[in-house]
C-alpha cells in the first residue's frame, strides 16, 4: 500500500545528491568558497548513500532470502572501504597527493566495472541498448581501474621508468581490437541466439581481462612529466563510466554526477595537453622521452655560478622578486624553507609573487597546493597567463628546480622539441638566478639557453643548504625590517 | 502512485548532453590555482558509485553477486571517503594573506566532525 514511499524518499535524495554535487562543484571556483563547496558535495554524497539503504524495500524474490547478509556485507564494505580510504587521505602527505588521487579513482573505476560484472554475470541487462551500455561502462571502468593502478605504481616510485617494447603500439592495438571483438560476441550471442549471458560466463571473464590488461598496457609506456594528462583522463573515464553504469541501473544521480565529472576531467585533460603544446594522442601514443634528440643551435654565453649569499642579498637590495618553482622544489620539500625566505625579503619591503606553470607538478595545480601548504598566502601565487607580462618590469627573476619550462626556445627555436609550449618569460626579468642540483638537462632533454644568457647566474647545490645560506646572508646583513 | 524511474534512449541522452555541458561550464569557471583540489574533488563526486554498488549488493541473490557485489561497495565508499579527505584537507590550506594558517590543530577538528557524520552512513 506505501511501497510507493521508498520509492520516494530514494528519487527525493538522489535528485538533491545531484543538486548539491553540481552547486558544490559551482562553489569551487574560488579558494574562498571552496572549503565549503567540498562539504555541499560530502552533504549530497551522504544522502544518497543513506537512502540507498532504502533499496532493501524493493529486492527481487530471488535476493530477498540473503538481504539480511547482504545488509551486513554493505556495511562492512562501507565501513572499511571508507574507513581505510579516509585514514589514508588524512594521512597522504601532500607531495603523493598525485598517486593518492590515482588511487582514489581507480577504485572509482573498480567499482562501475563491478557493478557492470553483477549485471552481466546475473544477466540482468535488459535488452540490446542496455547490454551494449553495460559492456562500455565495463570496459571503461576496467581501463581506468588498472591504469590508475598503474599510475599509482608510476608516480609512488613502485614502477621506476617507463616500459616500452618494440612493437607495443601494435600489440596494445590487437589486444583493444580482441575486446571489442569479445564484446560484440556476447552481444551477438544473448541478442541473436537468445541465450542468456549466464550460459557464457567465461568470455565475460576474457571480457574483463583483456580490459584490464589493455589499461595496464596503455599506461606502462607513459612517462612521469606526462602524468598531469594521465590522472586528468583517468578520472575523466571513471566518470563516463560511472554514468554509463548509471544508466544500466537506471539512476540519474550517477548518470548527471558521472557525466559531470567526465566533462571536467576531458576539460582537465585538454588544459594539460595544452599547457605541454602536445596533442592529448601525442602523450598516449608516442614515446616522448625516445624521440631523436635534434641538433641543438649553438648556445652563446657561458655559466656563471654565483654564490648563494650574493644571491639572497642580491634580492634583498632588489624592489621586486618573481620566483619560478618547479617539480625539483617539490620533490626536495623545499617550500617551507624557500617561503622563511620570502618573508624575510617581504619584511624587508620587496615585492614577492610566485609564478606557477600549469604543470608543474605531477597533476594540474599541485605545485600551488604545496605552496599553500607551506603557508603561501594563495594571492601571492599567480598562473602564466596573469604573471607573464610582469617579468619584463621585474628586477629579479629566481628560478627553483625548473626548467624547460622557462626555455626561451620555446617561443624561438622552431625545431625545438618543446616549440609552441607557453613558457614562463623569466628570461625577460633584469636579473635571474636559478637554483640547481647540478648541470643537468630538463625533462625534454634539451640545453636550456637562459642559464647561458648574460643577466642569469647559476647557483648550484642542494637547494636547502642554498636556501640557508641565502637566509643567513640576508639576516647577516642586519638591515631594519622594512627599511 | 509510481515514483518508478525509467530512463530510455534519447531521455538518457538529452541527460548525458546536458550534465557534460554543464559540467564543462561549471569546471570552466574554476581558476588554474585550484586544479588539484578541484580534481579530487569530482574524483569525490563519482564516488556516487557507491550507490550503485549498494543496489547491486542488495539485490545479490547468490554467492557470485554478493561477492563482486561488496567488492564494488567496498572499492566505491573508498572513492568517496578518500576524496573526500583530500579535498577538504587541501581547500583548508588556501588562504589568503594576514591570515595565520590553518593549524594541523584545526583541521582535525574537522575531521572529527566529519567522521561522526561517515559513522552514521556506514
Amino acid at each position: 500500500m506505501f511501497s510507493f514511499i521508498p520509492q520516494l524518499l530514494i528519487g527525493s535524495a538522489d535528485l538533491a545528491a545531484a543538486l548539491l554535487f553540481m552547486y558544490g562543484l559551482w562553489r569551487m571556483s574560488s579558494p574562498v568558497t571552496a572549503p565549503s563547496g567540498i562539504r555541499v558535495a560530502g552533504l549530497g554524497m551522504l544522502v544518497a548513500i543513506l537512502a540507498s539503504f532504502l533499496y532493501l524495500f524493493g529486492v527481487s524474490a530471488a535476493a530477498a532470502p540473503h538481504l539480511l547478509v547482504n545488509i551486513a556485507l554493505a556495511v562492512i564494505a562501507l565501513a572499511v572501504g571508507g574507513g581505510v580510504a579516509w585514514w589514508s587521505g588524512r594521512k597522504v602527505a601532500m607531495t603523493s597527493m598525485p598517486q593518492m588521487v590515482a588511487l582514489y579513482n581507480g577504485m572509482g573505476g573498480g567499482a562501475a566495472g563491478a557493478i557492470a560484472a553483477v549485471e552481466l554475470f546475473g544477466n540482468r541487462a535488459q535488452g540490446a541498448t542496455q547490454l551494449v551500455v553495460t559492456l562500455i561502462g565495463a570496459l571503461i571502468g576496467a581501463v581506468s581501474l588498472s591504469g590508475s593502478l598503474i599510475a599509482w605504481a608510476k608516480l609512488d616510485g613502485v614502477i621506476k621508468r617507463p616500459l616500452r617494447v618494440k612493437g607495443q603500439k601494435i600489440f596494445n592495438a590487437a589486444i583493444m581490437v580482441a575486446t571489442l571483438v569479445v564484446g560484440a560476441y556476447l552481444i551477438y550471442a544473448t541478442q541473436g541466439a537468445a541465450q542468456p549471458l549466464m550460459s557464457a560466463p567465461h568470455l565475460i571473464e576474457l571480457y574483463f581481462a583483456l580490459s584490464l590488461l589493455f589499461g595496464v598496457l596503455m599506461t606502462l609506456p607513459i612517462g612521469g612529466a606526462d602524468m598531469p594528462v594521465v590522472i586528468s583522463i583517468y578520472n575523466a573515464f571513471t566518470g563516463l563510466a560511472v554514468g554509463l553504469e548509471g544508466f544500466v541501473l537506471q539512476n540519474p544521480a550517477l548518470m548527471i554526477a558521472g557525466m559531470v565529472v567526465g566533462a571536467a576531467g576531458l576539460l582537465l585533460t585538454l588544459l594539460m595537453a595544452k599547457a605541454m603544446n602536445r596533442s592529448v594522442s601525442n602523450v598516449l601514443f608516442t614515446n616522448f622521452g625516445m624521440a631523436p634528440k635534434h641538433k641543438q643551435g649553438a648556445i652563446k654565453g657561458s655559466l656563471k655560478p654565483t654564490a648563494p649569499g650574493d644571491a639572497g642579498i642580491a634580492m634583498r637590495y632588489s624592489s621586486s622578486v618573481i620566483i619560478v618553482p618547479g617539480y625539483g622544489l617539490a620533490v626536495a620539500q623545499w617550500q617551507g624553507k624557500l617561503y622563511e625566505f620570502v618573508k624575510l625579503l617581504q619584511a624587508g619591503g620587496v615585492s614577492v609573487k610566485f609564478a606557477v606553470h600549469p604543470v608543474a607538478g605531477r597533476m594540474p595545480g599541485q605545485m600551488d597546493v604545496l605552496l599553500a601548504e607551506a603557508g603561501v598566502p594563495y594571492d601571492m601565487i599567480f598562473q602564466l597567463e596573469d604573471i607573464n607580462s610582469e617579468f619584463a618590469s621585474t628586477d629579479i627573476a629566481l628560478v627553483i628546480g625548473a626548467n624547460d619550462v622557462v626555455n626561451p626556445a620555446a617561443r624561438t627555436d622552431k625545431s625545438s622539441p618543446i616549440f609552441g609550449m607557453p613558457i614562463l618569460n623569466a628570461d625577460q626579468a633584469k636579473r635571474v638566478f636559478v637554483i640547481k642540483r647540478g648541470e643537468g638537462k630538463g625533462y625534454a632533454g634539451i640545453v636550456n639557453a637562459l642559464f647561458y644568457s648574460d643577466n642569469c647566474n647559476m647557483v648550484y647545490g642542494d637547494a636547502q643548504a642554498v636556501l640557508i645560506s641565502m637566509i643567513e646572508a640576508v639576516r647577516g646583513l642586519g638591515l631594519p625590517a622594512a627599511a | 502512485m509510481n515514483f518508478q524511474i525509467a530512463i530510455d534512449g534519447f531521455v538518457a541522452l538529452y541527460i548525458f548532453m546536458l550534465a557534460g555541458f554543464a559540467g564543462w561550464v561549471i569546471i570552466g569557471r574554476v581558476p588554474a590555482i585550484l586544479h588539484t583540489p578541484l580534481m579530487s574533488g569530482s574524483n569525490f563526486v563519482h564516488g556516487i558509485v557507491v550507490v550503485g554498488g549498494l543496489y547491486a549488493l542488495l539485490n545479490a541473490s547468490n554467492g557470485l553477486e554478493q561477492s563482486i557485489g561488496f567488492f564494488a561497495v567496498l572499492l566505491g565508499a573508498g572513492n568517496a571517503a578518500g576524496g573526500y579527505a583530500v579535498t577538504d584537507r587541501m581547500l583548508a590550506m588556501f588562504q589568503p594573506t594576514g591570515h595565520s594558517h590553518a593549524h594541523p590543530k584545526s583541521s582535525r577538528a574537522r575531521t572529527g566532525h566529519a567522521k561522526a557524520h561517515s559513522g552514521k552512513a556506514s
